[in-house]
């Protein structure tokens, strides 16, 4: 198991990861989720030897990593970009880190085999890396990472680079082929799609920090600040007084104990309503008695495939999304009523860094 | 937009811009042998020449300095220096530059054999760059003819013996190689999509060129005008013979106040300005050229294509006027000459190359100096591939001021006169073991002069290695000596193979120091063309030219041979 404790990593005075603790479990996959900028790449980087920490320890399987070279290790890192060797063939990347770790012809032969299978690339060995597309480049800088069978693989935005349809070509794969390896996997990202769809655990980071480290459902039905509600893409995130026994909320008077409470504080508080809280509420299906009534104007209409995105104005003044499916399709400028479920208003916890 | 809030917080420092320094110590290990080279040939025999000046009797004298440096012939002589030298690197890049890309990305046949043809000059001993100029601007020269025959003119109407011009043009025939090589070699590799990028962005040709090609050109364009600067400053042959009164640099100055004068102190103090003069120079370069560069490259045959428009068919038609006119026609004339016997055209002086019998001007076969030549251009390349090699690793994986004190510390060779060098070896050179009599002492010279080009050539090519590259070879398990070994050196190849073609043509036709550490009995073929033009009559003239062509060629046939080998799995990009 990966085990950080109390990691400062920086640039010159630049503080780039601040007293960080993080740990992986054997076999789990964990995604460090967070934009650009809040100092995961340079995580990972620390992790495999490749930036020195200013603080703080790292233990791998037990092992304290202080002081050793990249090499020594046992790590894998998918980079972003790539980073593949542009002078040499698929095989001979591929083969690279079983090469330099003394294994034989056959065994070396046996990992490109293996690798290259695995991330669905069998046959293309011989093939320069110049004549790739990018998501065969993604697919043998994966099975680059993975060849030498590192105790930790780490990938970098692996799926950054790529369009669309690939990454969700990819995103579908890359579950097996974490399964198949049985490795401990740390993924970075700024994308809370792949992270949800892969991740056994979410860590969140925010500017050097780990905001909230906990399974994806959880993080999703209790995100603990308004940072992570945002990033999650939920919202939007409204004020609401909160006293011991009640809370007022734009949309009405609630019992404190009714609601979800991600520990905030009393006062003005930041509260969000999470995704299954609100519906639009035809006549034959009125709000119901832990539900608030709110009437509302559809402002907007997004098509989304399988359902209807529809943002509606509310007499108090917030723009609401909600879900619509076939037969309840509201158009621009209706008058609806919306139902709030009263457990799906979610209070946050203080936001102090905001 | 998911990352809105933290957008504003972005970090300034990411990874990739992020260079990681090998430890203090690795670096300074890979010094050890480039630092030992450096002092013993380069530092002491510079101070004891130097020491000789400035203190004959073990007693500084800085009355002699003071003498020098209020001498007004001493100051027009430092002016001369310095503005023509300013002249001909500007002028060879306004030249240049179009024919760096003419060479590196259009496409068109004969393209390799143009490439290397160009290079030729450049290794040309200096002694016969000044000799082609004066036969193709003096009085006898085939324009001359032209014109007599053209336009019925009775007297030859060119003349521009002794004159700047001549000495300007010398410089840029002689040094068009270096910008075409450096320039080139790094256009060759940029990645053609950022230039096509902008055409689609709006950006016309020319603004494409300033804005985007130019930038990430100006780590080689730097370091060519550095170099021109440097060899113009320094210039010793071609002035020697092209110029006159009033038109002689420094270096010419050392070697007539040392030779002619025997004014040990004036070539001293001479040598001290000169030397301050260059270190200055390289203070500057330094620091425009301070940002480390980091680029993608691409394969250098996927950038070159056939000219396709009017315009790119008629830019290319002009470098190659350029190239035939102020190249190609020096050369010509060069091997023309060496047929020219007392009767008329003739094999005479190739003839007496090959014959095995002592020449009375050499003392020994003159084939013998073209054997001498070979065996001394490998040993040198060997020694100058090691020191300048470890030089520019350390360069690359060193932090701070290593870096920057091994860049220059090797552009100081460059800079200094041969002569100084040369005339260095011999009165230094008897500690700690006495070399002056030994036969070492010739390629050891000729490798101080070649390290630097070593370094130069490398050290762009080193510097725009992607480090993730290492970084992702160190995660997959490589120790520093095989990331250097998997991802550097195989990076590298070509530009070492490069490296030691220059090395091999420079110490095949060095000049100034060889002329005086090279023995009576173990001439170069430089060394012999400069007995043999020191005699009168057409005779030792013609083997002369001969030698010189036959010594072109051999360069000629070096860099050709180098530009075929990249083929293959070293130095593929």
């Amino acid at each position: 198991m990966l085990a950080i404790e109390h990691l400062t990593l920086a640039y010159g005075d630049t503080v780039v990861v601040e007293d960080l603790a993080l740990s992986a479990a054997d076999g789990e996959v964990l995604c460090v989720l967070g934009p650009s900028g809040c100092g995961k790449s340079t995580l990972l980087r620390a992790v495999a030897g490749l930036e020195p920490p200013v603080a703080g320890t790292i233990h791998l399987d037990g092992r304290d990593l202080a002081g050793l070279r990249p090499d020594q290790r046992d790590v894998g890192l998918m980079f972003q970009e790539h980073a593949l060797f542009p002078h040499r063939t698929v095989a001979e990347n591929v083969a690279f880190g079983p090469r330099v770790h003394g294994l034989d012809r056959p065994a070396i032969r046996q990992r490109v085999t293996e690798a290259l299978s695995l991330v669905g690339l069998s046959g293309t060995e011989f093939r320069h890396v110049d004549e790739l597309s990018g998501g065969e480049r993604q697919r043998v800088a994966l099975a680059r990472a993975i060849a030498p069978r590192p105790r930790l693989l780490m990938l970098d935005e692996p799926l950054g680079s790529l369009d669309r349809a690939l990454q969700t070509r990819l995103l579908e794969d890359l579950p097996r082929v974490f399964s198949q390896l049985g490795t401990t996997v740390v993924y970075v990202t700024h994308d809370q799609d792949e992270a949800l769809s892969l991740a056994d655990r979410i860590a969140v980071m925010r500017a050097g920090r780990i905001e909230q480290q906990d399974t994806p459902a959880e993080l999703w039905r209790a995100p603990r600040t308004a940072f992570v509600a945002g990033f999650l893409g939920l919202g939007p995130v409204v004020d609401v007084q909160a006293d011991a026994d009640t809370v007022t909320t734009p949309w009405g008077r609630v019992p404190r104990g009714a609601v979800s409470d991600a520990g905030a504080a009393t006062g003005t508080v930041a509260a969000v309503l999470l995704p299954e809280a609100l519906r639009l509420a035809p006549g034959h299906r009125p709000p119901g008695e832990d539900e608030l009534a709110v009437a509302a104007t559809v402002a907007t209409r997004r098509f989304q495939g399988d359902h209807l995105r529809v943002g509606v104005d509310t007499d108090t003044g917030q723009r609401l999304y909600v879900a619509a499916w076939r037969g309840q399709l509201p158009g621009v400028g209706d008058e609806v009523t919306l139902a709030i479920e009263v457990a799906g208003i979610h209070l946050l916890a203080d936001d102090a860094r905001g | 937009m998911t990352d809105g809030t933290a957008s504003t917080k972005r970090r300034t420092h990411g990874p990739r811009r992020h260079r990681r320094g090998a430890p203090r110590g690795a670096a300074l290990a890979l010094l050890v042998v480039p630092v030992v080279f450096l002092g013993w040939f380069f530092v002491w025999p510079v101070t004891a020449i130097v020491g000789l000046g400035l203190a004959p009797d073990g007693e500084v004298q800085l009355g002699v300095l003071a003498r020098v440096l209020t001498d007004p012939s001493v100051r027009s002589v430092a002016w001369f220096t310095l503005w023509q030298a300013v002249v001909s690197t500007g002028l060879t890049l306004l030249v240049a530059i179009p024919g760096a890309y003419a060479l590196s990305r259009q496409e068109f046949p004969g393209r390799r054999a143009l490439q290397a043809a160009v290079t030729v000059p450049f290794v040309l001993p200096t002694v016969v760059v000044g000799s082609a100029f004066l036969a193709l601007l003096g009085p006898r020269s085939p324009i001359n003819a032209a014109l007599v025959a053209v336009l019925g003119e009775t007297a030859p109407t060119l003349d521009l013996r002794r004159t700047v011009t001549a000495i300007l043009l010398a410089h840029v025939f002689f040094n068009y190689a270096v910008v075409v090589r450096t320039v080139g070699g790094l256009w060759s590799m940029l990645d053609p999509r950022l230039e096509d990028a902008a055409r689609v962005l709006g950006a016309s040709r020319w603004r494409t060129f300033r804005e985007v090609s130019l930038p990430l050109l100006s780590p080689a364009i730097a370091a060519s005008a550095a170099i021109v600067f440097l060899f113009t400053f320094t210039s010793f042959g071609v002035v020697l013979i092209l110029g006159g009164p009033g038109r002689a640099t420094i270096e010419v100055e050392i070697h007539r106040a040392t030779t002619q004068l025997l004014d040990l102190p004036l070539a001293s103090t001479l040598a001290l300005l000169q030397l301050v003069a260059v270190l200055s120079a390289l203070a500057v370069y330094g620091r425009l050229t301070r940002r480390a560069q980091q680029q993608r490259l691409v394969a250098s045959a996927s950038t070159r294509r056939p000219p396709r428009s009017r315009g790119e068919r008629w830019f290319l038609g002009a470098n190659l006027a350029v190239i035939v006119i102020l190249v190609l026609s020096p050369l010509a004339v060069l091997v023309e000459r060496s047929f020219v016997t007392a009767a008329g055209y003739g094999l005479d002086n190739w003839r007496r190359l090959l014959v095995d019998e002592p020449s009375s001007v050499l003392a020994v076969p003159a084939g013998e100096a073209v054997r001498n030549s070979l065996l001394f251009g490998v040993s040198a390349t060997l020694v100058a591939l090691v020191v300048g090699g470890l030089a520019a690793t350390a360069a690359t994986v060193g932090r701070g001021w290593i870096t920057g004190a091994v860049d220059r510390a090797l552009m100081v060779p460059l800079g200094t006169s041969a002569v100084t060098v040369g005339f260095g070896f011999l009165i230094a050179l008897d500690r700690p073991l006495d070399l002056r009599g030994s036969p070492l002492l010739v390629p050891l010279a000729q490798a101080l002069i070649a390290t630097p080009f070593v370094v130069r050539t490398l050290l762009p090519v080193l510097r725009s290695i992607d480090q993730r590259l290492r970084d992702a070879a160190a995660v997959l398990g490589a120790s520093p000596l095989r990331v250097w070994r998997e991802v550097d050196l195989p990076i590298i190849g070509r530009a070492l193979l490069v490296a030691a073609g220059f090395s091999f043509a420079i110490a095949v036709g060095e000049f100034g120091a060889t002329v005086f550490v090279a023995r009576a009995n173990l001439p170069t073929m430089p060394v012999a063309i400069f007995r043999l033009l020191g005699r009168p009559g057409v005779a030792n003239f013609g083997q002369a030219m001969a030698m010189s062509t036959l010594l072109a060629a051999i360069t000629a046939a070096a860099l050709l041979a180098i530009d075929r080998l990249r083929v293959g799995s070293v130095g593929r990009f």
